[in-house]
């Protein structure tokens, strides 16, 4: 079944707040095998001009997941899940994660198409401070394969 | 910072980067991440949705693209855009021995805005597995 076109442009309300600890970016760090010191160690990173450890820029993607959940299991969408693999991923960083961060993320459906008998649905993720601070944008573009209608274009 | 901007020239290639990943990293990864997919552990949920056999997380992938670039910078911090596509899965048999991904970056452009580009290629099983990969980098003058 073809996705839902009228998603587009969607909005979801912010996630509730990530705090970002010390010991989650550690070990983070260490399932990408980082042995940056700026992600272990408080006074390295502070000696490079960070308030406190920073995490692996693709820590972002914990952030974005969570709150694509709200998109990607509504049942109006159609999106079955079980045919889901990554097409694309981007960040636009505003500033590191750090630890200490009290993260809220908000989700916009960019885009929906279909190509090819696939589906491709665009989810851009607006993470930020709980004060407003914008922190990294992370676009997503997820492939469901072979759920397109047969011979439709987009 | 290990590079400084003034340093940097267009064509200049960044060190590269081969890490083996087996099926054990991939279980680390998904407790990691919160991406508990079973493509990424499960051989016969991996054959039955058509793949040749367990998979890395993409993001997985991404994220050692990531460390291509932090490594030569430096500070991971200084990554301000980070693009990639996932053309090809790297499949991670369990043999005792994984699957080794190879990456490699050149400097492709310097911005007007002082920021550097670099252009990574990712290989495994002799394949490209990421397709326009790139990453934007602020470093200091």
């Amino acid at each position: 079944m073809p996705l839902d076109q009228a998603f587009i442009g969607r909005e979801y309300p912010p996630t509730e707040p990530y705090e970002v600890g010390r010991e989650k970016i550690r070990e983070f760090a260490e399932a990408i095998q980082d042995d940056s010191p700026l992600h272990r160690d408080p006074e390295a990173a502070k000696a490079a001009g960070h308030p406190d450890v920073i995490a692996p820029p693709t820590f972002a993607i914990i952030l974005s997941m969570r709150a694509h959940d709200a998109v990607v299991a509504d049942p109006a969408l159609g999106l079955d899940f079980s045919r889901v693999v990554h097409g694309n991923q981007r960040f636009t960083h505003h500033r590191p994660i750090r630890a200490g961060d009290r993260l809220r993320t908000a989700v916009v459906v960019d885009d929906i198409k279909a190509r090819a008998g696939n589906d491709f649905l665009t989810v851009r993720a607006e993470i930020g401070t709980e004060d407003g601070e914008p922190v990294c944008t992370a676009i997503s573009t997820l492939v469901a394969r072979g759920t397109a209608e047969e011979g439709e274009q987009a | 910072m290990k590079v400084r901007a003034s340093e940097v020239a267009k064509g200049d290639e960044l060190p590269p980067l081969e890490v083996t990943l087996t099926r054990q990293d991939l279980v680390r990864y998904a407790g990691a991440s919160g991406d508990f997919n079973p493509i990424h552990w499960n051989e016969r949920f991996a054959a039955e949705v058509g793949l040749p056999d367990v998979i890395a997380h993409g993001m997985l992938t991404m994220a050692l693209s990531g460390r291509l670039v932090a490594d030569w910078t430096g500070d991971p911090g200084a990554i301000v855009d980070h693009s990639v596509r996932f053309t090809r899965p790297v499949v991670v048999p369990d043999d005792g021995t994984g699957a080794v991904v190879e990456l490699s970056g050149k400097v492709s452009a310097i911005n007007e805005d002082g920021t550097v580009k670099v252009a990574i290629t990712a290989r495994s099983g002799g394949q490209g597995v990421l397709g326009g990969a790139t990453a934007t980098v602020r470093l200091p003058e």
